[in-house]
């Protein structure tokens, strides 16, 4: 046990006093109308003088918060590698969609990440993929040449998704916190059942599936592809064998009660954190809580500009840390 | 005047000095481990400032048991008197024996009563209403760190010099 992360902890049990938790998120749903929901957000704290009654920028600022406190945190950034990997591979997905296409637009990057987006346009440009972290050169080049060659672009965002799925993969095994394997393990694991359950109804073929599919501990990747090619009940079947069963029962339910368990999972394997005092877990957990959090706001706000009823919209928002 | 000849008391002032060493090294420890955790708190919310420190104090009283204990000794065998007395080396080591307890229980008891002040401060941060309860967890701790001061306050006192 290391004490080193003793002033993180409790700065961070501090903050997660502000966490929305599931009756704040009932308050947010019970607004009338998207305005008042805005408003509501404020009152909260959310965003800042700049975003006042813009959704989206309260909500990018908000993400902004999280990397400004882990900053503060002094905690080497290498320890969110797993939770940074989704935005770098996004960037590279949109740099190599940028070049081959040749359409600019704008505020398609995350610059938070340790390649911003003009930094990865100006790789993907010049075909200096060298420059790339090494676990990202092979499946630049092969998207960039299959997008080039073919122009499919679902090709070339299986190519890097599944390459982001490795990635957060290999960090969560070389990780000492048991946090960061958990949900390393989980988070490949939840996605390749997802893939399976969208091939499923896309009826897509097997090939295609193990293509997108990362390889993991839980799940085996061979017998899920050939259960989701043998329909949903053969799907469902195999879940019930893993220790994502409740997913089965949530597939089900309904295709967005099956997205909801999918995140809600994720909280699940983080909730432990909430009684840990020396470890980098707290810190993690509050990412991915934030991150969630921010999720489910947008889910609300969506409800609510679409005019959706309460209802639906609460059968879409996610099981909140606290 | 040889040390050899003072050997006794040689035992006797090392006796002391573990007894203020060792406890006092222990509640440095814990009130720096549970002062980083405090420090995580205020940054975020400076009204429970006053909370957290009674909590980031509590490791520290471990620190004034080896102290005691020091004076006493120090008076036992009359450094602190100005005349120190003559003394067997195995009155010496008697009296170094009785040192023990709390100066190797102030250590380790210093050390984790800053790592459950340091967690109990993490109940403070989140139900700052529940401080009664989150003051038990670390005071448990000091339990042992008073059986070891009056075992050895005890010892030294009953030694006849």
């Amino acid at each position: 046990m290391s004490e080193q992360y003793t002033y993180a902890v409790a700065r961070i049990r501090a903050l997660e006093v502000s966490l929305f938790s599931n009756s704040t998120i009932d308050q947010l749903i019970a607004c009338q109308g998207y305005d008042q929901c805005l408003q509501f957000l404020e009152e909260k704290g959310w965003g800042d003088a700049e975003t006042a009654g813009n959704a989206e920028a309260m909500l990018t600022r908000e993400e902004e918060k999280i990397w400004e406190v882990v900053k503060e945190l002094s905690i080497g950034m290498e320890h969110f590698a797993v939770l940074s990997y989704p935005k770098l591979f996004h960037n590279l997905k949109a740099a190599i969609k940028e070049v081959c296409t040749e359409e600019k637009n704008r505020h398609i990057f995350y610059e938070d990440v340790s390649i911003p987006g003009s930094a990865m346009l100006e790789i993907i440009k010049d075909k200096d993929f060298g420059k790339l972290p090494a676990n990202m050169q092979h499946a630049a080049e092969e998207a960039y040449e299959s997008l080039l060659h073919t122009r499919d672009g679902q090709l070339c965002d299986v190519i890097i998704d599944k390459a982001a799925l490795d990635a957060i993969y290999a960090a969560g095994k070389s990780a000492d916190a048991r946090i960061i394997r958990d949900y390393a393990e989980s988070t490949v694991a939840v996605a390749d059942i997802k893939i399976a359950v969208r091939s499923q109804k896309t009826a897509k073929s097997i090939e295609f599936m193990k293509r997108a599919m990362a390889e993991c501990d839980s799940v085996n990747v061979d017998l899920l592809s050939k259960a989701a090619l043998a329909g949903m009940d053969a799907l469902r079947e195999y879940l019930l064998g893993t220790a994502y069963a409740e997913g089965a029962e949530a597939l089900s339910e309904s295709p967005s009660a099956f997205e909801r368990w999918c995140d809600n999972r994720i909280i699940q394997t983080i909730s432990p954190q909430k009684y840990n005092a020396f470890t980098i877990g707290p810190v993690i957990a509050y990412v991915i809580a934030r991150q969630n959090e921010i999720k489910t706001v947008r889910i609300v706000l969506s409800g609510k500009l679409n005019d959706l009823p309460d209802d639906s919209i609460r059968e879409r928002v996610r099981e909140m840390y606290v | 005047m040889s040390i050899w000849e003072n050997l006794g008391l040689v035992y006797a002032l090392l006796g002391a000095a573990i007894a203020v060493l060792m406890a006092g090294a222990g509640s440095a420890i814990g009130v720096g481990i549970a002062g980083q955790a405090a420090s995580g708190v205020v940054t975020e919310d400076p009204s429970k400032f006053a909370k957290v420190l009674i909590m980031q104090l509590l490791p520290g009283t471990q620190g004034l048991y080896g102290l005691l204990v020091g004076f006493i000794t120090l008076s036992k065998i009359g450094l602190l008197g100005g005349g120190a007395v003559d003394m067997t080396p195995a009155t010496g080591l008697m009296i170094l024996a009785a040192c023990l307890p709390i100066g190797i229980v102030g250590l380790i008891s210093g050390k984790y009563q800053g790592m459950t002040s340091a967690a109990a401060i993490g109940i403070v941060a989140k139900k700052p209403d529940q401080f009664g309860k989150a003051m038990l967890f670390p005071a448990m701790v000091e339990t042992y760190a008073i059986l070891a001061l009056l075992i050895s306050f005890l010892a030294v006192n009953a030694i006849q010099v």
